[in-house]
């Protein structure tokens, strides 16, 4: 008992003790990362005027978000199709081909990607130069992955007699779709979404393959800047980073666990 | 002809559903009347539900024709048919209150508002649920989600009710009080039911007329009464409460039973027919009494071999002295019509069957 509580302890400590002096580090007057000398916020106010660093940011935020919608959409629609249609020809070939980005090593999904841009570049002339937009959808393609996951098994916990209760009071199988099964499903779209803008926010090594020029996402500048020598400004964007994400987090956890707790409170009323 | 067609709401021709060359149902006809409730029973994987759900348009049948009111609708998709179903699993929208499960399909018509908020309270107080109206489903109790399931297939006023399995998610005290306000409430309503169900007593209980399903066919059609105290086959008999059966054979009119000692004599109900048979009787039509001394017709000797006391009745096992039955046990069911029982029975004690010959039964054996 006492043994495993301090092994926990070194577990923790060894997985969250860099992310806190990275957090401490950032609020240092030095310029150099490793000598502490006094409390300052300078370089949150340089990380703000750093042209290159803010760009890549929002440019990261955008390609997260934009990535986030697309792979829903799509992963909705494929999920639909493999749990609501049945046995079609092809089904385990379309559904293991969704599926094989996950286990895909990255390099050669990277690389792949590329060569497919190049030659269709050449090819048909689109796309002309490689750049957000190629960055996009490098990384919808591997997003869809998880977020049909995702959808999938939600969809195929869902009582199917809600749907045909709907169609047979009259709702055209669009409208089921619409009024019944996206609400119902809505949980799965949300956590979806949440998974592939992390992905994407996240992705360095993808994103190099198929990026352009005056297209770097934030992963990027940041590897190539650290290999120049570590700047506290970095700190100071992985602390609002870091900070964001436990906000986000909390937000995520305590609104399922009020959920969760209200419909518990409403299936034990029953009784 | 014309009459007919005005009796009857639902016509079922000649339907088969095959699932890769099985026959789930297997060319049902049936003729269902206005205003009736009908029920399907059978056990699991005899068809029933299959052939309710070709009712509701969810399953296309592989052949035959279903015409709703005289007219066919093999054609119109679910949510194009007057047929409401209840489900099992009553499939309320969780998300949706009670009010708005309810209006969900009188929305779908486009009705005007305030026709929906009217129809919606007038089930809703038929169902005995207007103080639940703003409630989400899983704020409600097993029959209360039950009775606004109810209500929701009622809403829209539908040519066909189909109930399925109306009792399965329930408890069983629960389930015989339900029986009987549905039956009630579907009956005030005058709307066609049909239901299914793998439950006797609750196909007995709530429908004008039961219908046996086995693999795919319909065994026999009648009142609860008729298929009882009149089953056609051997599968009804033992499908439908206990019952006792001996090989018997007719032939020229005469009966002769070898597993019953004495003469059997059948009402004349019964003897039209030649060949292989079972007499059939029932365990409460058979008398009970101690001692030795048989009549010439209609009784048998033996031994008590087994009480189960039930506290409406007893259940006793006699094993037959004699006849080629001998030691084959029959069922007996016995009243306790006093507190203290004037009359019991011991193990093993010598007693006498003896039954009315209108209570034999004579099926005709399918196989030989």
């Amino acid at each position: 008992m006492k043994i495993s509580r301090y092994l926990l302890l070194a577990g923790l400590v060894f997985l969250y003790f860099p992310l806190l002096v990275l957090v401490i580090y950032s609020f240092n007057e030095s310029r150099l990362v490793t000598i502490w000398t006094e409390f300052s916020v300078k370089w949150y106010l340089e990380l703000l005027e750093d042209r290159q660093l803010m760009d890549a940011f929002f440019l990261s935020l955008q390609i997260a978000c934009s990535t986030a919608f697309m792979s829903v959409l799509l992963g909705t629609i494929a999920a639909y199709v493999l749990v609501k249609f049945g046995r079609f020809p092809g089904q385990t070939l379309f559904s293991s081909m969704i599926i094989a980005p996950l286990v895909m090593p990255e390099v050669i999904t990277g690389l792949s990607l590329l060569l497919l841009f190049v030659g269709l570049g050449n090819w048909l002339g689109w796309p002309a130069s490689r750049g957000a937009m190629t960055i996009w959808i490098a990384h919808v393609t591997f997003s869809v992955a998880f977020v049909t996951i995702v959808i999938t098994s939600r969809l195929r916990e869902m009582d199917s007699s809600l749907e045909e209760a709907a169609m047979d009071l009259g709702a055209t199988p669009l409208k089921v779709f619409l009024v019944i099964t996206l609400p119902l499903i809505s949980p799965a779209l949300i956590s979806g979404w949440l998974l592939a803008f992390t992905l994407s926010l996240d992705d360095l090594v993808i994103a190099s393959f198929v990026s352009g020029p005056g297209s770097s996402t934030l992963p990027m500048v940041i590897y190539s800047s650290v290999r120049l020598g570590v700047s506290p400004k970095i700190n100071a964007l992985a602390t609002i980073f870091v900070g964001l994400i436990l906000v986000g987090s909390f937000v995520f956890w305590w609104s399922m666990q009020r959920w969760t707790r209200y419909s518990a409170a409403k299936t034990s009323g029953q009784q | 002809m014309n009459d007919a067609k005005v009796h009857c709401a639902v016509e079922v021709v000649n339907v088969s559903k095959y699932f890769d060359d099985v026959a789930a149902v297997d060319q049902v006809n049936l003729k269902i009347n206005k205003g009736e409730i009908f029920a399907l029973l059978g056990g699991s994987g005899c068809g029933k539900t299959t052939l309710l759900r070709m009712l509701a348009g969810f399953e296309k049948p592989s052949q035959g024709d279903i015409k709703i009111n005289g007219v066919s609708v093999l054609n119109s998709p679910p949510y194009q048919r007057p047929v409401n179903m209840m489900f099992q699993s009553y499939a309320l929208f969780p998300h949706m209150t009670v009010e708005q499960n309810i209006a969900f399909g009188l929305k779908q018509d486009k009705l005007p508002a305030a026709q929906i908020v009217a129809r919606v309270t007038e089930v809703l107080g038929l169902v005995q649920m207007e103080k639940f109206r703003s409630r989400k489903p899983a704020q409600l109790s097993g029959g209360q989600q039950q009775r606004v399931a109810l209500a929701r297939s009622l809403a829209k006023k539908p040519a066909l009710l189909l109930l399925d399995e109306p009792m399965g998610a329930l408890d069983k005290k629960l389930r015989m009080q339900m029986q009987l306000e549905l039956a009630n409430i579907i009956e005030s309503v005058g709307v066609t039911c049909v239901m299914v169900t793998h439950d006797q007593e609750e196909a007995m209980t709530m429908a004008d007329r039961i219908a046996i399903m086995d693999q795919g066919r319909i065994m026999q059609v009648g009142q609860p009464r008729e298929i009882y105290e009149f089953p056609n086959s051997k599968l009804t008999a033992e499908f439908i409460g206990s019952i006792n059966l001996f090989k018997a054979v007719v032939s020229g009119g005469e009966l002769t039973c070898d597993e019953l000692p004495g003469q059997v004599v059948a009402g004349e109900a019964n003897a039209a027919f030649d060949g292989p048979c079972y007499v059939a009787l029932r365990p409460e039509k058979i008398r009970l009494e101690a001692g030795r001394n048989l009549d010439a017709k209609n009784c048998a000797a033996g031994k008590v071999n087994d009480i189960a006391y039930l506290g409406s009745h007893n259940v006793i096992h006699v094993r037959l002295d004699v006849g080629a039955g001998q030691g084959k046990v029959v069922q007996v069911h016995v009243s306790n019509f006093a507190r203290h029982a004037t009359q019991t029975f011991d193990f093993e004690q010598s007693v006498v069957l003896s039954w009315d010959q209108d209570a034999v039964v004579l099926i005709k054996a399918d196989q030989p």
